[in-house]
């Protein structure tokens, strides 16, 4: 007796929202039972991780805080798994957009350059685009994998921030920290909620996840990208050309990693620091996933691991959980994820026939 | 120790860890398919070693039992991407991620502790020769073992109907199937093999290499043996070559850093993924050619 999956002929837009809900309560129980075998309140670990970042005010505009970057990122990778061009280096191309951006308080540290902020984002949205399209071009020229090149470069750009952080960008006066100047205040992002650390970041992630939404459901482009993605042959034969994806993949990768890592330089960070490399690209690709690379989906996962984070952050303290159960919690999350939208989308059908 | 010998001992402990989880994933990638976990399977591998060999003070349970959890784990990635088809980039950082995620939360009340390391071996008449026997022939027991074990790996992947079927399986998994074999089988074998490595090769880097449990100490070497399988295009003789070569390199940082050459010790931790671009490159411009 065979085991086969059949795709179903449509999914039902009730599938896929019980995917992602069906996801997150195995997930909870998977932990709880966990949490209780290591001998942690699992309890009081769920309680901080699902409902601590949303009873003060101040935890919610951290979530709000961590949103925007992951947003962001994720929109931008998600055009490219829609078409089969894993970007998996955005953690590179984010790193990139940081330092990019940096380069000017660091040689204007006074805040004496007219158009700072602008000019900050602009070169890191650039950085980071070039930074991806390195991938780009091995990939169409030379048909090197994208998946491996943007892994490496991610490898080498965080070599490049501890060059720059350990040699000529140290702040002289820091005490010997690898860590630049702080930067002036025109070189800082405008809060964008008073008395919280929640910047206009959250606008720029919102406004990309029109522009995506606008882009794949309504434009040809995004036809194109979602048809190479579905059947790549079919996308052959209508001329769709294979390389322009890429590359349009890529540079939209690597630009939204770009202005997100500007602005974590220019926002809460308030210079650059090694701690600017802390897995956000990583991050935004289990983001993407689990948002069904859907650009509506992907503003509710984003809020969700965003939370997690922020929850993560509550339970070290009330459960002695480490920072990491919150990797735990998002590995489990995209894996039990990957399973049920698995199991929605398709039947499982035994095959009686004996193989002949 | 002189500098030569430092390096000489150093260089294939170093490797070490590296080589095993690149020649477990190397299997993996020859039936067709990419697993990116490495990293979280050998932190898993690395804590389930450590607690074990804390406790019972056997090297040996440690190893084994680091072996089963890079499985286990692995077994994971065979369920998602073998069995229900899942993307297989998702589902592999998806183990990373629990994988690191797991080994902290296990490791966490073993923070900075240290266990022994294993007692190094001389092999009888090889480490009277002077100057390099006595540092490059007295290793530990891994060490000898995993000299043995790739061997057999070559031999078997080289020599045997079973590395052919495994090839089969990675070029054309539809001939494979046609004739009979069970592609998802072969593969779901892959994979647990693979994990089983990595699982291994972090119970040396926690367990040997430097016998203590701290957080995010597999740092990048799992990425590294991703990188080392393309720099050793697939082929055993040219992994180990690497794994060497990346393992002196890694050696190199960190006497340069002691020593304080001009030279930034960050250029040469990117080495081995600028070298593994190019390569990647060079491999990838000839399969164009000679399938154009």
């Amino acid at each position: 007796m065979k085991v086969r999956l059949v795709r179903r002929d449509s999914a039902s837009r009730m599938a896929m929202l019980a995917a992602p809900v069906l996801a997150l309560v195995l997930t909870c129980l998977t932990s709880l039972i966990l949490f209780a075998a290591l001998g942690k309140p699992a309890g009081v670990a769920l309680h901080a991780l699902l409902l601590k970042p949303f009873l003060s005010w101040y935890s919610f505009s951290e979530v709000l805080l961590k949103t925007a970057p992951l947003l962001l990122i994720a929109q931008g990778l998600a055009i490219g798994f829609r078409a089969n061009v894993f970007n998996i280096g955005a953690e590179g191309q984010f790193v990139i957009g940081a330092i990019c951006a940096s380069a000017f308080p660091v040689y204007f540290p006074n805040g004496d350059l007219p158009m700072m902020l602008p000019a900050m984002i602009i070169c890191g949205a650039l950085g980071g685009m070039a930074y991806a399209l390195i991938a780009a071009a091995l990939r169409t020229r030379f048909g090197a994998s994208e998946i491996l090149v943007t892994l490496m470069l991610t490898l080498i750009a965080i070599q490049i921030l501890n060059y720059l952080l350990l040699g000529p960008w140290k702040d002289p006066r820091g005490f010997n920290f690898p860590q630049t100047v702080m930067f002036p205040f025109n070189a800082l992002l405008p809060i964008l909620i008073e008395g919280t650390r929640t910047n206009i970041s959250l606008i720029f992630a919102l406004v990309a996840s029109v522009f995506t939404y606008l882009m794949m459901q309504h434009h040809f482009g995004g036809y194109q990208l979602r048809t190479a993605g579905l059947a790549p042959k079919a996308a052959l034969y209508a001329g769709f050309s294979a390389p322009r994806l890429i590359w349009i993949s890529l540079a939209f990768g690597g630009l939204a990693a770009g202005i997100a890592g500007a602005s974590e330089v220019a926002g809460p960070l308030g210079q650059l620091q090694r701690s600017v490399a802390t897995g956000y690209g990583f991050a935004a690709i289990i983001v993407a996933y689990l948002g069904g690379l859907n650009p509506i989906g992907i503003v509710i996962s984003s809020f969700i691991i965003s939370a997690l984070y922020i929850g993560g952050d509550s339970a070290t303290v009330s459960a002695g959980l480490p920072v990491a159960a919150v990797e735990v919690f998002q590995g489990m999350l995209l894996g039990f994820y990957l399973l049920t939208f698995t199991l929605i989308r398709y039947r499982i059908e035994f095959d009686r026939r004996i193989a002949a | 120790m002189s500098g030569l010998e430092f390096l000489l001992a150093g260089t294939l402990a170093a490797a070490l860890p590296m080589l095993l989880a690149a020649l477990g994933e190397m299997v993996v990638e020859k039936t067709g398919l990419l697993n990116l976990g490495l990293e979280g399977m050998m932190a898993l591998g690395a804590a389930i070693a450590f607690i074990c060999v804390y406790h019972s003070g056997s090297h040996g349970l440690g190893f084994l039992a680091a072996a089963f959890a890079g499985a286990l784990l692995s077994m994971l990635f065979a369920i998602l991407v073998i069995g229900v088809r899942a993307n297989a980039v998702a589902t592999g950082l998806a183990v990373g991620v629990l994988g690191l995620g797991l080994s902290a939360l296990f490791g966490k009340s073993y923070e900075s502790l240290t266990v022994d390391g294993l007692p190094e071996i001389g092999l009888p008449v090889l480490s009277q020769i002077p100057l390099v026997g006595p540092t490059l022939f007295t290793q530990d027991i891994v060490v000898w073992l995993t000299i043995l074990g790739t061997v057999g790996l070559w031999y078997v992947l080289n020599r045997t109907k079973l590395g052919l079927i495994i090839s089969a399986v990675g070029e054309n998994a539809e001939a494979a199937r046609a004739i009979g074999y069970q592609v998802g089988a072969i593969r779901c074998a892959a994979v647990g093999f693979g994990g089983a490595l990595c699982g291994l090769a972090g119970a040396y880097a926690s367990t040997v290499y430097t016998p203590l449990w701290a957080d995010g100490m597999i740092a990048g070497r799992g990425w590294i043996a991703l990188a080392l399988v393309v720099f050793g295009t697939w082929k055993t003789g040219r992994v180990v070559f690497g794994a060497l070569l990346f393992g002196l390199l890694s050696l190199g940082e960190l006497t340069a850093q002691a020593v304080g050459v001009g030279l930034p010790s960050q250029l040469l931790s990117s080495l081995p993924y600028i070298v593994t671009i190019l390569m990647l490159t060079v491999i990838s411009s000839r399969g164009l050619k000679s399938r154009t």
